[in-house]
């Protein structure tokens, strides 16, 4: 006999339904499952098998033919065991086919029958939306993430012997959580925590406020990851379609927070400079998304920049470029999101102390240069702020009382925005740090004297033609924190000073 | 091939420095008859090892090629016969008796020697720098050794001010040592100098810098050492001037750094105190010029003066000169730079200070 059920597999950060056809006939037996699946799932024969023999049902003798269609699609993870499950009971008569074809399941099997968590629910439950369908059938407990998607229904089953009873009718199975969110999201931490280094918060606001890619530099133990931590409290809060594609990559990727609904706050993802290629852009076996993922609509923190493998560094481009990176395997290319705020890292030399006041660089010019010359020429280009983040002495910091929080930091951030928004309309770049080249050259007007000024400085600091559409970006935010409408003298010197590591390499 | 050919194939033979080519010129007349001169006659002169390794580079090189690379390579040679030989330089007690050069040297103009610490403070490298500067504006040849610290910030400050500034090498024109210096000396050669003693292709061998330093001290008038430790070259040079008859002054600097040790034992053994160029000029008896007009003081703001009375030649932080002026980060960076575009502060490391204004 021949029965059908509905599952999914993700490709990216996208779910795709699969259709379940189970043939079961006389015969030798044997259970075989065609249709290009990966090694996890090629494995639900064993639970499936077992997972219905110990669910108190039978499991035929026969001759089992197990079909994942679209036949060229590779199917990957171990949701599929359900709607595997679900198709063989209903060819054996064991359960009614009238659900099977409205409703989307998803599930690992346990041997024992339970229904285990899966990854990427989110994007599976809009995958049933889409596909007209009546709704989806999760794994209870989990699932919380889907809480608020409107227009499909969503159910949570906690063992094969439940989904059973309710596909013959005999049972109810209820919201996954009861339709309630578990946990708080946390908040991202304040700058109010943070004493002293009121320059760093400036350029941390220009960065915030016109979306530019930064690079910080300074000695081991100045306060750099503090700063960078701080970053998401001052940026825009996500809306519903930023929200809800990050909250799609961390559900593939696993992620969510138990109980939590969605990511609240722009995300931080900070990984160690020992991550590799498939960590940090995703792919890999099953495929995961990668930081680079995690950290669309929010900040990826680099620390110990040149310290991350050469590929990796390289591999940023993309992303940074685009907005989105593709992962090609087996001849399939996938588009993940990526786009990102980044902040990297990196003492201003080897030994740490190139620069410091108190201290004595032990480093040679040559070695100094070829430690800055690893954040290579194209990803400096992308890189809008060089802010030197240096050691503080304790009297530095005291005596100016209570640092100035988040929240004041971030109106002048959403006030900038608004200008932005208003100069930009719907179409281009969002914000400043988006601008091309064109829109450098509409947008940033000098005025004579700001033109002087940006002449006298390129002549005397060596700097090269290629900071100078940067420059002009960095000042159109200076200036749109200022309110000012044409650039003037002091928000182009102010925007030249955030050039710290392309300045004459004088000790 | 000329007789100038044969001087610069001598320069090319180990172990022959101004002493024994005299001694050769002595003996053998002209250097192309010293070249021709059997073995036996050099091995006379130059008894043991000396005269062995003399003999067998002799064999291995061909004056021709010599001076034909050091044409091709647009090197200027000059002997210690040429009328144009630097007087100064000749009184010495063992003057070069060749000299390669690119540019022009101090012959009779007035020079000036700076030397002092390669791994100087702040404080001396602007202090070196505005030397460089203002005895640059002044008309005077700036002499250095091209090595970092010291003798670059002078040599940068006399190149920023338009004047003329000598590099004396420790090595050959071919071989800029240090590597990061070899910019630094082709600007220098384009409005003043760069010379050696030694063969285009010599090596920066530790030795050959004390040799050199007699040669900064015979171009110039007086040596002044800005900072070194208490047995730094710059020491060394000072004494070579001392015992030329040059004069010899110091820059004082903060009791609590090792870089005013040396400056300030030549000061307790009589060296003159100097703090600016105007107080070196005035103890060479040179002219001092008219201090110049404050340039745009008039275009400074409010916001710039604040900052320049927080900064001095203590590195300070604009995170601390936000904290002291009570300006915004912003402002301070806006203002710096613009400071720093008139020429008024410099930045160094993390931190800014102010210049001297060479009055």
């Amino acid at each position: 006999m021949l029965a059908k059920s509905l599952g999914c597999t993700l490709v990216g950060v996208q779910a795709r339904l699969v259709e379940v056809e189970v043939d079961v006939s006389p015969g030798v037996p044997a259970f075989d499952l065609v249709g290009l699946p990966d090694s996890p799932l090629r494995e639900a024969r064993e639970r499936v098998r077992a997972a219905i023999r110990n669910s108190g049902l039978e499991f035929p003798l026969r001759r089992i033919t197990v079909n994942l269609a679209p036949a060229d699609l590779r199917k990957e993870g171990s949701g599929l065991d359900l709607p595997i499950a679900a198709a063989i009971l209903a060819a054996t008569g064991q359960v009614g086919l009238e659900r099977l074809g409205d409703w989307v399941l998803v599930g690992e099997l346990a041997l024992d029958g339970r229904v285990k968590a899966v990854t990427g629910i989110l994007p599976m439950a809009l995958a049933a939306r889409a596909a007209g369908l009546g709704g989806i059938v999760v794994p209870q407990p989990g699932g919380a993430e889907t809480i608020g998607v409107e227009g499909v229904q969503i159910l949570g089953v906690e063992s094969l012997a439940a989904l059973a009873g309710w596909l013959e009718g005999r049972a109810r199975l209820r919201p996954p959580n009861n339709g309630r969110a578990a946990g708080k999201v946390a908040c991202p931490p304040d700058f109010a925590d943070v004493a002293g280094q009121r320059m760093s918060r400036r350029a941390l606001e220009i960065v915030a406020a016109g979306s530019h890619h930064c690079l910080l530099i300074g000695p081991p133990g100045a306060g750099k990851t503090m700063l960078a931590r701080r970053l998401p409290g001052i940026l825009p809060e996500l809306s519903p379609e930023d929200t809800l594609e990050a909250t799609i990559a961390h559900s593939v990727a696993g992620l969510l927070p138990p109980g939590a609904p969605a990511i609240a706050h722009p995300p931080f993802r900070s990984p160690h400079h020992s991550v590799s290629v498939a960590g940090l852009m995703g792919g890999g076996r099953p495929a995961r998304p990668g930081e680079v993922t995690l950290a669309h609509c929010g900040v990826l923190f680099l620390d110990e920049f040149p310290e991350f493998h050469r590929e990796a560094r390289e591999a940023l481009r993309e992303p940074l470029e685009e907005g989105t990176v593709n992962i090609v395997r087996a001849g399939t290319a996938v588009t993940y999101p990526a786009r990102f705020l980044l902040v990297a890292a990196m003492n201003s030399c080897p030994c740490g102390h190139w620069g410091d006041l108190r201290r004595s660089c032990l480093c040679s010019p040559p070695a100094v240069l070829r430690y800055r010359a690893r954040i290579s020429g194209p990803l400096l280009d992308r890189i809008d702020l060089q802010v030197n983040v240096p050691r503080l002495e304790y009297h530095e910091i005291q005596g100016r009382g209570q640092s100035e929080g988040s929240a004041a930091i971030r109106d002048r951030v959403l006030r900038a925005r608004a200008i932005q928004r208003r100069r930009f309309g719907n179409s281009g770049p969002a914000t400043n740090g988006r601008m091309g080249p064109g829109e450098v050259r509409s947008f940033c007007r000098l005025s004579a004297p700001a033109l002087a000024m940006v002449r006298a400085a390129f002549e005397q600091l060596g700097l090269s033609l290629r900071a100078h559409d940067r420059i002009l970006k960095v000042a159109r935010t200076i200036a749109d924190l200022d309110g000012a409408g044409e650039l003037e003298p002091e928000h182009l010197g102010e925007a030249i000073q955030y050039r710290w590591l392309d300045r004459d390499l004088v000790s | 091939m000329p007789e100038p050919a044969y001087w610069v194939a001598f320069s090319h033979l180990p172990g022959i420095g101004p002493r024994r080519f005299d001694r050769l010129l002595e003996h053998l007349g002209t250097a192309a008859g010293a070249w021709s001169a059997p073995d036996s006659v050099l091995l006379r002169l130059f008894p043991g090892a000396v005269g062995e390794r003399l003999v067998a580079a002799r064999r291995e090189l061909d004056p021709e090629v010599c001076w034909r690379a050091v044409e091709r390579a647009g090197i200027r040679v000059l002997l210690r016969s040429d009328p144009r030989y630097p007087p100064r330089l000749a009184a010495i007690a063992d003057p070069p008796f060749l000299l390669y050069l690119h540019g022009t040297l101090p012959a009779d103009d007035a020079a000036v020697a700076i030397v002092g610490s390669r791994r100087a403070s702040p404080y001396g490298l602007a202090v070196a720098e505005s030397l460089g500067r203002d005895l640059a504006r002044a008309g005077v040849w700036v002499v250095s050794g091209l090595a970092r610290g010291v003798d670059t910030a002078a040599h940068r400050g006399a190149l920023n001010a338009g004047g003329r500034t000598l590099a004396v090498l420790g090595s050959g024109l071919e071989r800029v040592y240090p590597p990061e210096a070899r910019s630094l000396a082709r600007a220098i050669a384009a409005t003043g100098g760069v010379v050696s003693e030694f063969s285009p292709n010599t090596p920066p061998l530790a030795a050959h810098f004390p040799v050199r330093n007699r040669i900064i001290a015979g171009l110039s008038l007086g040596v002044v050492v800005v900072e070194g430790a208490a047995d730094s070259g710059a020491l060394i040079t000072a004494q070579m001037a001392a015992e030329e008859g040059r004069e010899v002054m110091g820059v004082p600097g903060p009791v609590t750094s090792q870089g005013s040790r040396g400056p300030h034992s030549l000061i307790r053994d009589g060296a003159a105190l100097v703090e600016s160029a105007r107080d070196v000029l005035e103890v060479l008896g040179l002219h001092v010029p008219d201090p110049p007009a404050p340039a745009t003081e008039a275009d400074l703001k409010e916001d710039h003066h604040r900052l320049l009375s927080e900064l001095s030649l203590e590195p300070r932080l604009p995170e601390a000169l936000a904290q002291r002026t009570g300006l915004e980060p912003g402002e301070v960076l806006a203002a710096l730079l613009l400071l720093e575009t008139a020429g008024r502060v410099r930045r160094v490391g993390a931190g800014y200070i102010a210049l001297p204004t060479g009055s």
